[in-house]
């Protein structure tokens, strides 16, 4: 790994980075720019946010950390880490590729061939192989050890069959990781899995958009009907699917460092919520002067600043050195919940103008409220629900029991 | 000390603290100490009191002049919370208040009598809480009056913390109109007709003094112009120290619950294994984990005007509330075992209710922040 960079390397980077993004970050555009990767649901919403990335890419603010014999610039993390603050302070719009930027990408500089890394890293950080995710299936969610669509090994190809759903960047895609049964009737369930790096534009592929709760698009069911990819799609060896599954959950929820950097969501700023606060009205007076609304904005801001910290403190090693592992598995659910929570709230904040929504031209900020609530479920589900992360941080947190 | 730039940060002092304070807190305060110590008068071991002044943590974040070791705030709360984990009693927390009220508002010549003893280890307390008022009353009920050189007391104090051991005092009294403070030694504190007030957290001894009678020179007086910050800082760092023992407390709450369930069957499984039981738990821990990032940081930001303010405050409303949670449901999740004196959940139950009490709840707290914040 490249050197610790020195305070003054890193003032002079971030001095750069600052420049370039406020000469380059695009005017918004006249349609409604996505929330969340998860939401890009229009053609005209993927060309922009495919330059967008490809731009960053090219001025060398995406994937600093990652080798340069794959495209990256080699430079320590610290440097990628500004890069993608610096995008965060000045509103940067989203990097559309994160499943192979923060999921994909690192997960096969981790775990795959040297030829692996070659045919697919350079192009997921210029955004030209936009990369999803085939684990989900309509019957196996939550319990994706359970997953049934089948792999069956023919020659030089795999056959599969099944269905995937819930794919974000389904009908974008060139690339799936894929997660597939190849060994029927192991005595584990998850012994029977493997894990593909599959082709998505060939013949047996099929997208079929879903409609999201919102009423946009975003992701898609998708089948598989004799599809054949190449044997060398495999990733790992056969049966060790679970295994790498896991991984790929572990970059996707940040749980393990090494992704591409660049923003995922537009990240959510609560001093927005006290803001909204002032402009609201209770009785002719700024919703801001109710007692009682004012004491829940602060116990919101108490608990933004408390997550905010909470993750400033999993890198001060004496600080988490009773359950080290407790901050990393437990910020999703902290951070998603908390986020679904806070818009709520903002639309109470509304008063009667909380009823109106987006393409009604009262609704207040362009209903961006009621908007990022009913949007802030995809991260509450999507990645591993709520429900599922209170498992998995009471059983490798606290160890309370499984069954 | 290394730099305090940024909400979060550990100095080398604060973690070498935070590994020794762990090791003998856990040592010096086994459940078994804890409740030993319940039904005793005295309330706390003073061998152990005096251990930890030879260790010098009485002096932490009293200067080198006077005896201590010239460190900070910073440096007192991982102790604090260590004690806090372990239940443990003594008259740590109100030593080292009345050091810092005195730090800031003593004359010269107090600073050099008394601070040097309180880094020693003779305890020491502050008389600030009346009946029938509270934390925002402008001026004491409690007066003073100057007659030929003297200041004669008259009023009540209540919930004095170890007011029976303590060598020192500083009283808050009305004084010309104005809030003032005096130091009293012990002399004086027998001078007043005390009993024992029954409180909830029986690991503290508190009291109610009537100072009618007392009398002290008017050297005794702190610092007038010096007084609001004094009150100012112990406020803060009473609240700070607060929300350290509570978080300390959280942590070991927690331990305590989750070994339960795992040890716990119904239904042929452990009761752990229920998600309404597991879940809850989590939803304690994570809550306390907030809890403990906001303690961190106002410790790391103490001394930083506002900002520390802001910190100390959230620190405060944050860690009430994780262990009241985290102890309520300890209670809920031992069953019937879960209503006796021998749970150690009702230890923890109690502490959060005593600690909400000290130095503003959580609701006080808020509502100090929203004119800081919003
Ligand atoms: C916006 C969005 C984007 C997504 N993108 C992708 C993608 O790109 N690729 C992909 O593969 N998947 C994707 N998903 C799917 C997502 O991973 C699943 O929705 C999720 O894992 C839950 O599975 P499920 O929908 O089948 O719900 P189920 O598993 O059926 O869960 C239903 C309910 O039961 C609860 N539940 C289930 N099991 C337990 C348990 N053991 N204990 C307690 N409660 C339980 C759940 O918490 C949930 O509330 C996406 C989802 C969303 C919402
Ligand atoms: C004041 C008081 C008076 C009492 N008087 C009497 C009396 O006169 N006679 C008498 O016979 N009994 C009496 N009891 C006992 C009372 O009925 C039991 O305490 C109660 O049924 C719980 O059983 P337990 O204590 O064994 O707790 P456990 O059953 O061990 O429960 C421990 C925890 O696990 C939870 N839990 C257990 N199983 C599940 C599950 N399947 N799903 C989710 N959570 C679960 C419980 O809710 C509880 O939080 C009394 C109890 C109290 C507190």
């Amino acid at each position: 790994m490249a050197s610790s960079p020195s305070k003054p390397e890193l003032s002079e980077f971030r001095a750069e980075a600052s420049a370039w993004f406020s000469e380059n970050i695009p005017a918004q555009p006249d349609f409604m720019m996505p929330l969340t990767f998860m939401e890009v649901g229009t053609d005209e919403q993927f060309d922009f946010l495919v330059s967008w990335q490809r731009k960053v890419y090219e001025a060398g603010y995406l994937g600093a950390a990652w080798p340069e014999e794959y495209g990256g610039r080699g430079l320590h993390q610290a440097f990628q880490d500004v890069a993608t603050d610096v995008m965060r302070r000045q509103s940067s719009p989203i990097m559309l590729n994160t499943i192979g930027l923060n999921w994909a990408g690192p997960l096969i500089l981790d775990m795959g061939t040297e030829e692996e890394r070659r045919r697919y890293i350079p192009g997921i950080l210029s955004a030209e192989d936009i990369w999803c995710q085939g684990f989900s299936e309509p019957e196996n969610g939550s319990d994706l050890g359970n997953a049934q669509t089948k792999a069956v090994r023919e020659g030089d190809e795999w056959v599969i069959n099944g269905t995937k759903t819930w794919t974000t960047h389904g009908s974008y895609a060139k690339y799936m990781i894929l997660l597939a049964r190849s060994i029927p009737d192991t005595a584990r369930k998850y012994a029977g899995l493997s894990f593909f790096l599959a082709p998505m534009r060939i013949p047996g592929v099929e997208t079929q958009p879903i409609r999201k709760l919102t009423g946009e698009y975003g992701f898609t069911e998708t089948y598989f009907t004799d599809a054949r990819i190449p044997a060398d799609s495999l990733m790992g060896e056969e049966g060790q699917g679970w295994a790498v599954a896991m991984r790929t959950l572990e970059y996707e929820r940040s749980a393990r460092g090494g992704q591409a950097g660049g923003l995922s969501i537009v990240a959510p700023d609560h001093s927005e919520v006290v803001e909204l606060a002032r402009r609201a009205k209770r009785g002719g007076r700024a919703a801001i002067e109710d007692p009682i609304l004012r004491d829940k904005l602060v116990e919101f801001m108490i608990e933004a600043q408390g997550i905010a910290l909470t993750n400033r403190r999993a890198s001060i090693g004496p600080l988490v050195q009773d359950r080290p592992m407790s901050i990393p598995l437990s910020g999703k659910l902290m951070a998603t919940e908390f986020t679904r929570r806070i818009n709520e709230f903002a639309i109470t904040l509304l008063g009667q103008a909380g009823a109106y929504a987006v393409g009604e031209p009262e609704a207040i900020d362009g209903g961006i409220s009621q908007r990022a609530y009913l949007n802030a479920f995809s991260a509450t589900i999507g990645g591993g629900t709520s429900q599922i992360q209170a498992n998995i941080v009471a059983e490798h947190v606290l160890g309370l029991p499984k069954h | 000390m290394s730099e305090r730039h940024g909400p979060l940060g550990l100095s080398e002092e604060q973690a070498d603290l935070l590994q020794a304070a762990s090791k003998y807190c856990e040592d010096k305060s086994s459940v078994e100490a804890v409740r030993n110590l319940l039904e005793d008068e005295t309330g706390h071991d003073p061998a152990t009191f005096s251990e930890m002044a030879e260790l010098g943590w009485l002096g932490i974040a009293i200067p080198e002049s006077y005896g201590g070791a010239g460190l900070g705030i910073a440096e007192v709360v991982p102790v604090v919370e260590q004690m806090g984990r372990r239940l443990m009693a003594g008259p740590f927390i109100p030593t080292t208040l009345a050091a810092q009220l005195l730090l800031v508002a003593g004359t010269e010549e107090q600073k050099a009598a008394v601070l040097p003893q309180l880094a020693g280890g003779a305890p020491a307390t502050l008389m600030l809480a009346e009946p029938d008022s509270d934390l925002d009353a402008p001026t004491p009920q409690a007066s003073a009056t100057r007659k030929e050189g003297l200041l004669s007391l008259t009023g009540t104090k209540c919930l004095v913390v170890d007011a029976h051991i303590a060598q020192w005092a500083i009283v808050s009294v009305n004084l010309d109109g104005s809030p003032a403070l005096i130091l009293l030694d012990r002399q004086a504190l027998e001078a007043c007709s005390s009993r024992r007030e029954i409180v909830v957290d029986e690991t503290r001894r508190a009291f109610r003094l009537e100072l009618q009678g007392v009398s002290v020179p008017e050297t005794a007086l702190l610092d007038p112009a010096l007084t609001p910050a004094g009150l100012t800082r112990v406020a803060l760092a009473g609240a700070l120290f607060s929300a350290a023992e509570m978080c300390g407390g959280g942590q070991s709450c927690i331990d305590y619950t989750v070994s339960y369930l795992n040890s716990r069957k119904q239904f042929g499984r452990p009761i752990g294994s229920y998600q309404a039981l597991k879940h809850t738990t989590v939803n304690a821990h994570v809550q306390l984990e907030q809890a403990r990032s906001h303690l961190y940081a106002a410790a790391h930001t103490f001394e930083t005007g506002e900002e520390g303010e802001v910190a100390v405050r959230m620190a405060k409303a944050a860690a009430g509330p994780a262990l009241a949670f985290a102890a309520d449901r300890s209670i809920q999740f031992h069953g019937g075992y879960g209503f006796t004196y021998a749970c150690d959940a009702q230890l923890y139950r109690r502490r959060a209710i005593w600690g909400e009490a000290q130095f503003g709840d959580a609701v006080y707290q808020r509502r100090k922040l929203a004119s800081l914040i919003l």
